[in-house]
């Protein structure tokens, strides 16, 4: 299978402009850059696509093997610039995402322009003098909330999801779309993202670099945002006046602006 | 006369004199909590109900704590990565939460929030509603606990297939000194379930070899009971006597003894390479597909005689064939879940697998066995409906 289809992309704007690619972070799929794609559309192509696991990418190629690792997530990020031929790139991760596009461009650093990393953490987890925010506590309480929780997910309508059903319909009467998966996957994602520990990585990333930190975000705190701003040589941080972990949502204005500053 | 509240006009029910309640009394102790919040989830307004289930005091929340401290460390997270930009996304949602209380416990609570915009779209005030789900939320656990009991014994009978299903074949690859032999081996499904094919490569002392590959009817675990049987019979007998269609009626004998309903096809080859390294096959069949023969020149023509299947009659009629093998020749040995695996209405078929024999006689046996099974696996997208057994035995070339 493609992987265009496999990551479910999407490709809009400038066919011949320098590539926008935004990724999305764990919990939700490639609608939290709704707000923001369309300001970029009349000067770049913007690529948007759903990790393996998330929104209608095709959860058949999830494989708990690929996917135990931040790098596998990189692997496909890979694909899809390679597929799409992609160089001199912007590439705007939110959250987990962050470090999806760090080690991509630490892989192929020669697609890579600029990058901006949208509430990013290297380490969730609090380990003696960083301070991720978290407990390993915290993250297996995470796993029950989502145990608790399948946000609009039920085997009865997996097929449906998939694709590969001829009654679409059924699958847009479900609310919570934009944050559907099989509650395995979803875990898995979780464990994968909040586990991962990538602060040895950031001091070799070479391509410049826009840290974008929001106000009372917990899940990435302003400390965090600082440490990453530090490891990585050639950065800027932004502190935002949107609180939250989302302002590519919650304060779409204020993002846009800030990343065209730094374009 | 009492008055709607909402209308101004009198009631004349007669259960007026009941709804006395104003709307700030329907608000503060309505039967579930309420909380408006500002866009950032800072809490704004609350009601007494939500107060007195969470033994918070009004002064301690207002314009001090957000929706998101209230909730447990897990659910805060949830609150970041899903409710947060799903309202947003969607302006409402309903999702399970737990509540911290003041004296350390949790609220399993369900909750509705909705989020308020203005005339130009801009998200003003989050509205949510908590419900009391105590109760629910202690059923669902069951539930949830059930289905992880399932889970786990679902991953048990797997692996207890799987074990099963690995002692239906030889646990090294098969060897012949001398011959090139190859075995592949694909259950049927995705791996939870035991099948009825089996086979067996192994050498019964008199510098001569045997060749099994079988099939019992059906799956499960009555069938694997056959299956076993059917090996260690097999195994026994070739000690006991050389003669294949012997072998094989010594285990339609063991079958009918022991009062099995299930029919069995199996066939049996015995391989005998004499000191000059020309290689003899005799071949016994019982209601088992003939295996087939690849020569050098391009030809493929099944070898042996067809016989009864096993299990059913006391005497079947069965047929020892000695054929002599040249080099370069190719014998292969297979089960139904080849030929008749299926897409759609159409059948994988004999002259599929005689078309690829010549196709991929040059490889080696293993890569022609490998050849054989990906093409019937492809041909039903993958998922196997039924079991598939290959033994592929290839004399050199240059070895007569």
């Amino acid at each position: 299978m493609s992987v265009l289809v496999r990551n479910n992309v999407r490709v809009s704007g400038r066919y011949d402009a320098q590539p926008m690619v935004f990724a999305h972070g764990f919990g939700c799929d490639q609608h939290m850059w709704r707000f923001v794609t369309p300001a970029f559309e009349d000067t770049h192509r913007i690529v948007v696509f759903d990790h393996v696991g998330a929104g209608e990418s095709d959860l058949e190629a999830y494989s708990r093997e690929r996917y135990g690792t931040l790098q596998g997530y990189a692997d496909d990020v890979l694909q899809i610039y390679r597929e799409l031929e992609l160089t001199n790139s912007i590439f705007v991760g939110h959250s987990v995402s962050a470090m999806i596009g760090i080690l991509a461009a630490i892989s192929d650093p020669d697609r890579f322009a600029k990058l901006i990393l949208v509430g990013p953490s290297p380490r969730y987890i609090d380990d003696d003098e960083y301070m991720g925010g978290f407990t390993h506590q915290d993250i297996e309480a995470l796993l029950d909330s989502l145990d608790s929780n399948y946000f609009g997910w039920s085997q009865a309508i997996a097929p449906v999801i998939m694709g590969n059903e001829d009654r679409p319909e059924l699958a847009s009467e479900l609310s919570n779309s934009f944050c559907r998966t099989d509650p395995e996957i979803a875990k898995h994602f979780a464990a994968v993202t909040f586990l991962s520990d990538n602060r040895d990585d950031l001091h070799r990333l070479k391509t410049p670099t826009l840290v974008l930190q929001c106000a009372e975000d917990t899940i990435a705190p302003r400390a965090v945002g600082e440490y990453v701003h530090g490891q990585i040589p050639d950065s800027e941080l932004i502190f935002m006046n949107a609180t939250g972990h989302c302002p590519n949502l919650s304060a779409p204005a204020e993002t846009i602006a800030a990343i065209r500053a730094f374009l | 006369m009492p008055r709607d509240t909402t209308t101004g006009r009198e009631l004349d029910t007669p259960y007026a004199a009941l709804l006395e309640d104003s709307a700030e009394d329907l608000y503060e102790h309505a039967p579930c909590g309420y909380l408006s919040t500002l866009p950032d989830g800072t809490i704004i307004k609350v009601n007494e109900t939500l107060l007195a289930w969470t033994g918070h005091r009004r002064e301690d929340l207002i314009s001090r704590l957000r929706l998101q401290d209230l909730l447990s460390a897990g659910d805060r997270m949830l609150y970041e990565t899903h409710i947060a930009p799903l309202l947003q996304m969607q302006s409402e949602v309903q999702v399970a939460v737990d509540l911290r209380r003041t004296d350390g416990s949790q609220l399993p609570a369900l909750i509705n929030t909705v989020l308020k915009r203005n005339d130009a779209g801009e998200p003003v005030l989050i509205r949510t509603t908590v419900v009391d789900a105590t109760d629910r939320r202690v059923y669902e656990r069951e539930l949830l606990r059930a289905r992880h009991v399932a889970e786990a014994s679902e991953a048990r009978a797997r692996a207890l297939a799987q074990t099963l299903q690995e002692s239906f074949i030889p646990p090294a690859p098969p060897e012949i000194p001398g011959l090139d032999v190859a075995a592949t081996y694909r259950p049927a499904g995705q791996g939870d379930e035991v099948g009825g094919d089996f086979y067996d490569v192994f050498e019964t002392g008199r510098g001569e070899w045997v060749i099994v590959l079988g099939d019992v009817c059906g799956k499960g675990v009555e069938a694997a009971k056959v299956t076993a049987l059917a090996r260690y019979t097999i195994r026994t007998a070739a000690m006991q006597t050389r003669q294949p269609s012997a072998v094989v009626t010594t285990l339609n004998q063991a079958l009918l003894n022991q009062h099995i309903d299930r029919f069995l096809t199996v066939v049996y080859a015995r391989v005998q390479r004499n000191p000059r390294g020309e290689c003899s096959v005799t071949i016994a069949s019982a209601g088992h597909p003939l295996p087939l023969r690849a020569t050098p020149d391009g030809r493929v023509e099944t070898i042996g005689r067809p016989g009864t299947l096993l299990g059913v009659v006391a005497a079947p009629e069965l047929h020892d064939t000695v054929i002599e093998l040249a080099p370069a020749d190719v014998v292969v040995f297979h089960t139904d879940g080849v030929t008749e695996a299926r897409r759609e209405q159409e059948f994988f078929g004999d002259v599929r697998l005689r078309r690829l024999l010549v196709s991929y006689r040059d490889e080696n046996a293993a890569n022609i066995a490998g050849r054989i099974v990906d093409e019937a696996l492809d041909f039903q997208s993958g998922i196997p409906r039924d079991d598939i057994a290959v033994v592929v035995l290839k004399v050199p070339e240059g070895n007569a």
